[in-house]
């Protein structure tokens, strides 16, 4: 332990101190009157970190003994998760004042979950995985029952609970075959003992199972059960953050294990991911088909996206990681701004996340209604949005990975999915006369969703060089 | 065989079925009892492996604490165990199928295993032979100094825990009367007394 290692985590050691801070300011302090300020400096206290963590140069450098490893692959996907994380904080915040859900630890466990997902993209050994991985969940589990006076909420946060706790023991149970194989847990360890390019059986069977585990964390099928109760049964800002940063943390540390500890391995696991990927954005396009409620539709739609994301994963290439990550930062931004307009749904100060409420939007709230058919229209991966960009580089690489039937499917699952997004834009502009809605949009909320329609519309040009970056962080991740 | 070896056997074999026994027995109460009995067993294991501060911390830790912890909350907790178990009863041959399945193929794996070569030479890597240095000496070089990076995300991943049972769980109750030690303590005749004067046949009024 040397002083290196220390400056190698202090934007992790920062975030730490602020989240110990803001408890005890808060428990001291001013209890629930103090959490907005507390939400809006938690929020600040993320971009920050983004801008300064985003304009840090520099190679890649590992610390205490190669547990933690920071390089450009870490650093575009913890932009991205605290980016993220602040604008889903931000436009949460007039949601939960207006229903008494505003507690000043809400803020303090978002930023504790932001850190877990901070230190799982940088872990560079199977504990380090597991303590940011554990950290992020249980942060998760506890928002997600935030709201305990409500059956649902309750239910969501303790089925959450419980699938997580099982998929962890599937993970540590892959997590000690590895080590029981490779007799060491740093990634650079188990690269060494996986060599050859034929896993002997003991890693073999440790893969599977650390696959599994992560499959659960992405919501990938046949993993995802928990997903559409959980989205639905969570307060819709933390169903928002759930569909955001986690993903990219889990997607993000899925990659870098396959990659930093499995690399040579690729044809095995590709398999599998494959599998996955395929399995994920076929049940992804035809269950999201039934749903009535936008947040249950959400959660199919955020399984088909990982789908999506799974394939560039799956093409085990450095144009398939950087394709993912490319994806990842385009799926984030469609979220953030669907969700600030979900957040908005309400019907005489109630909130509705009923589909057929949505009826005839685009007379009384032209403004909000263009936004979301641009943002649902990218979500399908309509051209010449720039979610069309983000399937297309996917699929692009999985092509060029010789995995066209894969890539075949991928365009067959995107044009049943397009389906229930068109759906809800007819029902906008076509639908019939009904009880509509009649709530007011928050300034952040109509600012995210006004930002993340024109983001899908001018990104277009270059996608704000994003591909630069994610670039240089696949390159950082396959060697 | 030697006495060590006895001695492993014994509380090897106490180990094993007093775990099964927490789980067979039908009193909650028994079930505390048997897994008391396992923790001092495995006490016994570790100091056999020369790691007797680790049996020493079991025996305090857990035995002292968190197992007599566990007795009051299986005593004061008003669960019908029997009533769950007839509920868990009814899976019990599904269960048992996926777990015979999942046997027989990790049979087939243990049949095939292998190890790096390396593997036993990084296994002993972090931690220094026992008679080189103390015990508690090597354990604290690993927690405080290699795994610190670790040591610190485990104390955070305790405190989210903290925080998410009370978040979850306390309720600021209000309409109630609490204790309020120093307004007891600072009470005196002075404040806490009123002397009336009554005056004979008319009472306070």
């Amino acid at each position: 332990m040397t002083r290196a290692d220390l400056i190698a985590v202090l934007p992790e050691a920062l975030l730490a101190l602020f989240a110990l801070t803001a408890l005890m300011w808060g428990a001291f302090g001013g209890k629930d009157r103090i959490a907005r300020p507390l939400l809006y400096a938690t929020a600040a206290m993320l971009a920050l970190l983004a801008l300064w963590i985003g304009s840090a140069g520099g190679g890649a450098s590992t610390a205490f003994g190669g547990m933690f490893v920071n390089d450009a692959f870490a650093r575009f996907a913890k932009v991205t998760i605290l980016v993220a994380a602040a604008a889903v904080l931000v436009m949460g915040e007039d949601f939960l004042a207006r229903r008494d859900l505003l507690r000043f630890e809400y803020p303090v466990l978002v930023a504790l979950a932001v850190l877990g997902m901070m230190m799982m993209v940088s872990a560079g050994d199977l504990m380090a995985l597991y303590m940011g991985l554990e950290l992020q969940s249980l942060a998760l589990y506890v928002i997600a029952a935030m709201r305990r006076d409500s059956l649902k909420s309750t239910e969501a946060g303790l089925k959450y609970f419980v699938l997580g706790a099982l998929a962890s023991g599937l993970l540590l149970y892959g997590a000690s075959l590895t080590y029981g194989y490779a007799g060491t847990t740093t990634f650079a360890g188990i690269l060494a003992a996986v060599r050859d390019s034929t896993l002997p059986l003991g890693l073999l069977f440790g893969l599977v199972f650390l696959v599994a585990g992560l499959a659960f964390k992405v919501s990938a099928v046949p993993f995802h059960m928990w997903t559409p109760d959980v989205y639905e049964g969570a307060p819709t800002p933390v169903t928002a953050f759930f569909a955001t940063a986690p993903k990219v943390g889990a997607m993000a540390l899925f990659a870098r294990l396959l990659h930093d500890a499995f690399g040579p391995a690729g044809h095995d696991w590709g398999q599998i991911v494959a599998f996955l990927a395929v399995a994920s954005m076929f049940l992804g396009a035809v269950a999201a088909i039934g749903q009535r409620d936008i947040k249950r539709l959400m959660a199919y739609s955020s399984i088909g996206h990982m789908g999506f994301a799974l394939v560039g994963l799956a093409a085990g290439s450095a144009t398939g990681v950087q394709a993912m990550l490319v994806y990842l930062a385009i799926y984030v931004t469609m979220n953030v701004g669907v969700f600030a307009f979900i957040l908005s749904m309400e019907r005489d100060g109630r909130h509705v996340t009923d589909i057929a409420s949505l009826s005839l939007l685009a007379r009384a709230e032209p403004t909000a209604a263009l936004a979301l058919l641009i943002l649902l229209f990218s979500l399908a991966g309509v051209p010449p949005l720039v979610g069309f960009f983000a399937k297309y580089g996917v699929l692009v690489a999985a092509v060029q990975a010789d995995m066209v039937w894969l890539a075949l499917a991928g365009v067959i699952a995107s044009v049943i999915g397009a389906f229930y997004y068109l759906r809800i834009v007819y029902l906008m502009y076509f639908g019939q006369e009904g009880e509509g809605l009649d709530g007011a949009m928050s300034w952040s909320q109509r600012a995210l969703l006004v930002a993340a329609a024109a983001v899908m519309l001018v990104g277009v040009v270059n996608l704000f060089g994003i591909e630069g970056p994610a670039a240089a962080a696949a390159a950082a991740l396959v060697r | 065989m030697t006495i060590a070896a006895l001695a492993f056997y014994a509380f090897g074999i106490t180990v094993v079925a007093s775990g099964l026994l927490v789980v067979l027995a039908r009193n909650p109460v028994h079930s505390v009892l048997w897994l008391i009995l396992a923790f001092i067993s495995s006490a016994g294991l570790f100091v056999l492996l020369g790691a007797e501060f680790v049996a020493m911390l079991l025996v305090i830790v857990y035995v002292g604490a968190v197992a007599v912890l566990f007795l009051f909350v299986v005593m004061m907790l008003d669960i019908d165990f029997a009533a769950l178990k007839a509920e868990m009863a009814k899976y019990v041959p599904l269960a048992a199928l996926i777990a015979l399945i999942l046997m027989m193929q990790m049979a087939l794996a243990y049949g095939a295993w292998t190890t790096s070569e390396v593997a036993d030479r990084l296994r002993g890597a972090p931690a220094p032979a026992p008679a080189e240095m103390h015990n508690t000496r090597a354990l604290g070089m690993i927690i405080y100094d290699r795994y610190l990076y670790l040591f610190q995300a485990a104390g955070l991943i305790l405190l989210v825990a903290m925080i998410g049972a009370i978040v979850l769980t306390l309720r600021h109750r209000t309409n109630i009367k609490r204790q309020d030690v120093l307004a007891q303590i600072y009470r005196d005749p002075a404040t806490a007394m009123e002397l009336k004067d009554v005056k004979p046949g008319q009472g306070l009024g």
